[in-house]
C-alpha cells in the first residue's frame, strides 16, 4: 500500500474558513480555525485519513494506461452518447482494450446507448465481469445490477460514493484480451460522469488521485445556458486539479433532412464553445452537429460512425477523437 | 413531523409544484419558466424555486443573473421579475461570487442548502411557487420532499424528451415519486420536433410520441408536447446588459406571446390550475 495517498492538495470548500486543514486532514473540524465554519459539524463527522481502499484501487486499475473523464456542467448535453462514441471509434482498432464505466448512479444511460441494457452482470472470484459489447470492449454500469430498468435508484451521496469506489476496485478490467493479443489490461478506461460538480465527480476524483486521471473531455452545447455550467466544471477541475483535455460542442448545428438547410437551435449567442475555450485558455476539441441519426443510433445502442460512416457528423466524431488521442 | 411553523415563508404560498426529469438537459428549467411566467400571466402570483445548486440556469433564462438577494427581517428576499412583485425567484445563482466559481458540495451541503431555502426565503403571498430541481433522484429531491411533505406539496410534474434513453430516466423518476409517495400531476414532452426555418418541414429530431405513450401507459395526465424552438432559446439566453430587469422581462413577454409556445404553456397552466383547485 502507497504511504503517500493524500499527497496531492485538498479540495477546500469556497466558504471555508481561513487556513482550513483540508477536510480530508485529521484535523478536520477539530482544529482551531474550524471553529463557527459552517462545514464544520461535515468535517468532524467525516472519516479521517487516507482511505485504504485507495490503494486497493490503484492495483486494481494498474494495468489501464489512460484514464479519461467524460464530464459536463448542464444535463442532455449528450455526456453518455459522447462517452459511447468515444469508446466505440477506440475499440474500432482491434489491439486496443477499451473499458467504459457509468458512473450516472441515478440516471445510468450507458446499457441503453451501447445495446447492451438486457444484460446482467456476473460476479466472479476476482471480483465483477464487466459487458462485453466488442471482444475489446467492456462496459460496467449500475443498469446491470438493476432487477428492472423502471426502478429508480433513490440514493444520498455516501451510498452512491460506496459504489462508485466498489465500481473501481471489484470491476475485473484486466480480463480484456490478455491470452491472444498477449496485451493486459486496459489501453483507455472512459469515466461517463453525471452532470453537475458533486459526489460522483469529487469521488471519482480521490478514488482516482492516486492511479492518477490523464484528464477530462468536457462537452458542452452552443448556448450560453450549457457554457454557464461549464465554466464552473472548468472550475471544478482546476480545484480537483484534473487536467482538461478540451471542450466539445454537441448539438452545434442541425441540418435538415428535407432541405439540407442548417439550422442553429441552440444558436450561440455568446460564441459558443470557442469563444469559451480562448476566453479561459484551454483546447478547443472540435463541434458535433445535430444529426437526429445520432439519437436514433443511440436509441438501438449500435456505433453511429459504423452505420453511418459518410456523415459530416462521422467525420467530426473521427477528429475529435484522434485530436484527443494526440493530447493524451 | 415538520409543521407549518418550521417553514414561515412558505405559510402563504397555496401551491407547491416540483418540475422533475430523470435525464437531463431535458428542458427542466425552460418548462419552469414558461410555466411561471403563463400562470403569471393568467393573473397568479408566482415564484420559482431553483434547486439545481451546481448549475442553476433560471437566472441567466429570466435575466436577472446580477441581481444579489437582500436580508430582511422575516428572511431572504428573493429577485423579483416584475415590477409588481407577483413574480419571484431564488436560486444559489444569485449567492456566488462570479460566474465561473462552482459549487462542489456534497450531499448533506446541499441538503443543509436547501433547507435554508425552504425555511429562510420569505416568499410572501403566492398562488404557485414552481420547484426546478436538478436532473436524478438523490440528495436534493429526497431533502425537498422530505422536509415539505408534511407541510404541503401538490406533486410533481415529470418533464421528457421522446427519445429512448430519456424515457427509461423518466420511468426511474416515475418509481422515485412513487415510492416517496408523491402525486404526478402529468406528463410534458419537451422538444417534440423542430420545423426547419428554410423548408417549414417538421423532423422528430429526439424522435416523437414516446411521452403520449409512456403517460398512457402509466395512466397519467399527459400536458402535451412542446416542439423545439430556437427563439426560444436564444430569448432564455441573450444577457441582459444594457436594460434592467424588469424591462427584460416586459421585452420577453413581448415577444413570448407571439410565439406558439405560449398557446400551449397556457393551455398547460390551465389544466393544472384546474386539477389543483
Amino acid at each position: 500500500m502507497s504511504q503517500n495517498a493524500a499527497v496531492s492538495e485538498p479540495i477546500v470548500p469556497e466558504n471555508a474558513n481561513e487556513h482550513c486543514p483540508g477536510p480530508e486532514s485529521e484535523m478536520a473540524g477539530k482544529a482551531d480555525n474550524c471553529e463557527g465554519c459552517p462545514n464544520k459539524k461535515i468535517c468532524e463527522s467525516a472519516p479521517k485519513g487516507p482511505d485504504p481502499d485507495l490503494g486497493e484501487i490503484s492495483e486494481k486499475l494498474k494495468h489501464v494506461r489512460h484514464k479519461i473523464l467524460v464530464l459536463s456542467g448542464k444535463g442532455g448535453v449528450g455526456k453518455s452518447t459522447f462517452a459511447a462514441q468515444l469508446s466505440f471509434i477506440l475499440s474500432d482498432d482491434e489491439t486496443k482494450n477499451v473499458g467504459l464505466l457509468d458512473v450516472d448512479i441515478t440516471g445510468p444511460s450507458i446499457p441503453t446507448v451501447t445495446g447492451c441494457a438486457d444484460m446482467i452482470v456476473h460476479e466472479t472470484a476476482s471480483g465483477w465481469t464487466p459487458v462485453y459489447v466488442r471482444d475489446n470492449l467492456a462496459v460496467m454500469s449500475i443498469g446491470f445490477l438493476l432487477e428492472s430498468s423502471d426502478k429508480a435508484v433513490i440514493w444520498r451521496g455516501p451510498r452512491k460514493n460506496g459504489m462508485i469506489k466498489q465500481f473501481l476496485k471489484d470491476v475485473d478490467w484486466a480480463d480484456l484480451g490478455d491470452e491472444e493479443t498477449g496485451a493486459q489490461g486496459l489501453d483507455y478506461l472512459i469515466v461517463d460522469t453525471p452532470p453537475g460538480t458533486t459526489d460522483e465527480h469529487l469521488s471519482i476524483a480521490t478514488y482516482l488521485r492516486e492511479s492518477g486521471i490523464d484528464g477530462a473531455v468536457l462537452i458542452t452545447t452552443p448556448q450560453e445556458v450549457a457554457l454557464q455550467d461549464v465554466r464552473k466544471e472548468i472550475d471544478f477541475c482546476r480545484k480537483a486539479k484534473i487536467n482538461i483535455i478540451g471542450l466539445v460542442e454537441n448539438m452545434a448545428t442541425f441540418i435538415c433532412p428535407h432541405c439540407e438547410h442548417s439550422n442553429p437551435i441552440f444558436k450561440p449567442t455568446t460564441g459558443g464553445a470557442a469563444a469559451l475555450c480562448s476566453e479561459l485558455n484551454i483546447p478547443f476539441l472540435g463541434s458535433l452537429p445535430l444529426d437526429p441519426r445520432i439519437g436514433k443510433s443511440c436509441d438501438y445502442g449500435v456505433p453511429f460512425v459504423e452505420s453511418h460512416p459518410e456523415s459530416p457528423a462521422a467525420q467530426a466524431y473521427l477528429e475529435i477523437v484522434k485530436e484527443i488521442q494526440n493530447r493524451l | 413531523m415538520a409543521g407549518s411553523t418550521n417553514f414561515p415563508g412558505l405559510e402563504k404560498v397555496k401551491h407547491i409544484v416540483l418540475v422533475l426529469s430523470g435525464k437531463g438537459g431535458v428542458g427542466k428549467s425552460s418548462v419552469s419558466v414558461q410555466l411561471a411566467v403563463a400562470l403569471k400571466e393568467l393573473g397568479n402570483k408566482v415564484g420559482i424555486l431553483d434547486l439545481d445548486l451546481c448549475g442553476p440556469s433560471i437566472p441567466r433564462m429570466l435575466g436577472v443573473e446580477k441581481s444579489k438577494i437582500h436580508q430582511a427581517s422575516s428572511g431572504w428576499v428573493p429577485v423579483y421579475i416584475t415590477p409588481d412583485r407577483n413574480f419571484s425567484v431564488m436560486s444559489i445563482g444569485f449567492l456566488l461570487p462570479d460566474k465561473n466559481s462552482s459549487v462542489v458540495w456534497r450531499g448533506p451541503k446541499k441538503s443543509a442548502m436547501i433547507k435554508q431555502f425552504l425555511t429562510d426565503v420569505y416568499w410572501g403571498d403566492l398562488d404557485y411557487l414552481i420547484i426546478d430541481t436538478p436532473p436524478g433522484t438523490s440528495d436534493e429531491h429526497l431533502s425537498v420532499v422530505e422536509n415539505l411533505q408534511a407541510l404541503k406539496l401538490d406533486g410533481a410534474i415529470l418533464v421528457t424528451t421522446p427519445q429512448a434513453v430519456s424515457l427509461v430516466d423518466v420511468r426511474k423518476e416515475l418509481n422515485f415519486c412513487h415510492e416517496v409517495k408523491l402525486p404526478v400531476l402529468g406528463l410534458v414532452e419537451n422538444m417534440s420536433g423542430y420545423v426547419c426555418t428554410n423548408c417549414k418541414e417538421c423532423t422528430n429530431i429526439f424522435s416523437s410520441g414516446g411521452g403520449k405513450k409512456l403517460a398512457e401507459e402509466f395512466k397519467l395526465n399527459f400536458f402535451g408536447s412542446v416542439p423545439i424552438d430556437p427563439s426560444l432559446v436564444e430569448q432564455l439566453d441573450i444577457s441582459a446588459t444594457g436594460c434592467d430587469e424588469f424591462e427584460r422581462y416586459s421585452k420577453f413577454i413581448q415577444q413570448y406571446k407571439s410565439s406558439a409556445l405560449y398557446e400551449i404553456f397556457t393551455n398547460f397552466s390551465i389544466s393544472l390550475q384546474n386539477s389543483l383547485n
